[in-house]
């Protein structure tokens, strides 16, 4: 009986022993846990996307806590923003909501081919080939590399374009920074007219190339009743703060270049 | 006692036109010279549209030190001076020139004056000679190392380890006599004690007859290689005939008191030293089961790929796939409309067969390309962090010390695009460093 007493007795020993011990540093030694920081990991989506510039949601939460800017998080959107500024009492900044658009319409079917792409699937490598199996150097390369880095599965690559789901959308702006092209855009989600072309080269050259390039006709520029309309080096390019989504533009243009999206406010 | 390199692989030789004499091209009627033939600064086209030259004289020039002018090969008039298509695929400052048939030859064009090794590396760079084993670095910097440097081995590269190439064999073969007289040269302008020519021993005959030339002069010796690619890329040539190594890391040959030289380049130096005819012909080996009639030709610099081929016969098919260069390094072709610059040794053409890509699979971690690997490489690291886009960690695996054989991709049993990635992955590491 004693062989089972005597180990029973130091076990519960000990264990009271240590149990004080802890109690007592915890108390002692207690870090003041900033409560604010799992309220804001809550609010955060929590899809880790790293749009932020930060590693995680959680690291952008412990961020805000000292004192970086809040409106950082595209994908949660104004909503977050909002609890966020309730949460931290800061007055909340813009946080429109944004989506990314491919400046590019050229399907294969649209363009010419140089060569048949044999190698890595991937945007990268086929770019350094020639610029591509396109024979417009400045479109997309289609082999999907903005597909590949989506966290939300928005983007399908269909028939040689990388096509964008604006509803999926969350602006998190990672295929922006993937495209060798640098063919992809954040603009506002409640733009609906985009020149969807991104090449500079010169009109003959342009639609020899492509059958829906933007030919720098300036058509568009003159019809624009705001003058959201510019130039930059040959191709036109709206402007979507100015843009009233009147559609005027759209009519005019000779090689459809501009498109119509459907706005998500 | 032959050493051997580390890694590398045992590539068959298909050295068909090896036996061709080389045929010198009738003048094409036109001709578009880029204005990067080299590495180093792009020349400015120094004539306009419209403008008559003449051969040998300088249409392109820059004042950059790491550089080459460009000159000349035929007669006729500049009929258009604007960015053409490049053997990379890239558009480039191009002249065009219609040919008239007259081949006149520039006035101007007479032996260089040479009183001291000065005017030696200066009428050098007159000849716009460019290595002419496949980089293109310009000659007049390669002889003129650093000061503190001691050259004690001019090593001549015959190893020419490609498949299919032959332009090498052929020059030791018809000019034997010419590569021995520049080398001559080579050591006596730079006071360079030693001279040492390496053949692969699948050149026995080549090898027969430098020895022969070369036992006059006791400076130069000939060494026999094994016939292992990549034999012939700088450093494992001076690793296999001295048993230096280049240390890793933007090193040059200088380093460990070596120069290499093409035999191309190298016989080069003894006619322009002779006759002032700057660099304006290059011996191309066609071949290729699809080509008519593979063979070595003497072609004008700038003349396209297009009025080449027609002069080898044509294509006996359509072809699958062209390369500029060797099937192991050679660069893929889409037009033939770009033209035949100064390190152009071979143009290549493949049926399907012999040309198409088997698809990639899955890394089987067999560890055959580290094997494989010369520069001492982890090919299938690199392959994965490229691919996941890990650029920062790339410098600590060594990456630029790639020299892109391919002897990984080779003998990769997975089929995977090893060599492709790397150069995504130098290119990626290149940007990071300037933008630091």
């Amino acid at each position: 009986m004693i062989q089972i007493i005597i180990p029973v007795a130091v076990i519960s020993g000990l264990g009271l022993v240590f149990g004080l011990a802890l109690s007592y540093t915890s108390k002692k030694f207690a870090v003041e846990a900033d409560q604010r920081i799992e309220q804001i990991s809550g609010v955060l989506p929590g899809a880790n996307c790293g749009a932020c510039g930060y590693s995680g949601c959680e690291q952008y939460a412990e961020a805000i806590v000292e004192g970086a800017e809040i409106s950082k998080c595209p994908v949660g959107g104004a909503d977050a923003i909002a609890q966020i500024s309730d949460i931290m009492g800061v007055q909340a900044t813009t946080g429109e909501k944004k989506v990314a658009r491919v400046m590019c319409n050229g399907t294969w079917d649209k363009v010419l081919i140089k060569f048949d792409y044999d190698g890595i699937i991937d945007c990268r490598s086929a770019a350094t080939m020639a610029g591509g199996p396109s024979s417009c150097i400045y479109g997309c390369v289609g082999m999907g590399s903005c597909m590949k880095v989506c966290p939300f599965g928005a983007i399908s690559v269909e028939n040689g374009l990388a096509r964008i789901n604006e509803a999926k959308c969350n602006a998190c702006g990672k295929c922006v920074a993937e495209c060798p092209k640098m063919i992809i855009r954040l603009v506002p989600a409640c733009s609906e007219y985009s020149v969807v072309c991104s090449n500079h080269e010169k009109g003959a050259v342009a639609r020899k190339n492509c059958q829906v390039a933007c030919i720098g006709c300036q058509k568009c520029v003159k019809t624009c009743p705001v003058e959201a309309i510019t130039m930059d080096n040959l191709c036109a390019v709206i402007d979507p703060v100015k843009c009233e989504n009147c559609g005027k533009c759209i009519e005019v243009c000779p090689t459809k270049a501009i498109s119509k999206y459907t706005a998500h406010h | 006692m032959l050493k051997i390199f580390r890694g590398g692989v045992n590539t068959p030789h298909r050295k068909n036109t090896e036996e061709s004499k080389t045929l010198v091209m009738d003048i094409p009627s036109r001709v578009i010279i880029p204005m990067v033939q080299h590495i180093g600064a792009p020349c400015t086209p120094t004539v306009k549209k419209g403008d008559l030259v003449k051969v040998g004289q300088v249409i392109g020039n820059s004042e950059a030190y790491v550089s080459a002018p460009v000159h000349a090969s035929v007669s006729g008039t500049v009929t258009r001076v604007e960015p053409m298509l490049y053997a990379s695929g890239k558009q480039v400052m191009s002249v065009e020139i219609q040919t008239d048939g007259n081949q006149d030859v520039d006035e101007n064009i007479q032996p260089p004056v040479i009183h001291s090794r000065d005017d030696f590396l200066k009428a050098l760079r007159n000849s716009g000679l460019v290595g002419l084993g496949g980089a293109g670095f310009p000659t007049h910097v390669k002889l003129n190392p650093p000061k503190d440097k001691s050259i004690e081995y001019l090593i001549i590269n015959g190893a020419e380890c490609e498949p299919y190439i032959t332009s090498d064999y052929r020059e030791l073969m018809e000019n034997a006599h010419g590569v021995i007289k520049g080398i001559q040269l080579v050591l006596d302008m730079l006071g360079i004690p030693k001279a040492i020519i390496g053949v692969e021993d699948n050149k026995p005959k080549a090898i027969q007859l430098l020895t022969e030339k070369a036992a006059a002069d006791n400076r130069i010796s000939v060494k026999t290689l094994h016939s292992r690619y990549p034999q012939g890329a700088e450093k494992t040539l001076i690793y296999t005939v001295t048993g230096r190594k280049v240390p890793a890391g933007g090193k040059l040959p200088a380093d460990v008191g070596c120069i290499v030289l093409n035999v191309n380049s190298v016989s080069f130096i003894a006619s322009y030293i002779e006759t002032g005819m700057p660099l304006i012909h290059k011996r191309v080996t066609v071949d290729g089961p699809v080509i008519k009639r593979p063979q070595n030709v003497l072609v004008p610099i700038g003349t396209s790929l297009r009025d080449l081929i027609d002069f080898c016969g044509g294509f006996q098919e359509k072809p699958f796939k062209i390369l500029m260069g060797g099937p192991m390094m050679g660069i893929a072709q889409y037009s033939l409309d770009t033209s035949v610059i100064k390190n152009t040794n071979a143009i290549l053409a493949f049926d399907k067969k012999e040309g198409d890509l088997p698809s990639e699979s899955a890394c089987i971690r067999c560890g055959r390309c580290v094997d494989a690997c010369p520069m001492h490489l982890i090919p299938s690291d690199l392959n994965r962090l490229v691919m996941a886009g890990k650029y920062d960690e790339l410098g600590a695996y060594h990456i630029l010390d790639c020299i892109e054989c391919g002897s990984c991709s080779y003998v990769c049993p997975a089929k995977r695009y090893l060599v492709q990635s790397i150069r995504i992955g130098k290119d990626a590491v290149r940007k990071n460093a300037k933008k630091a």
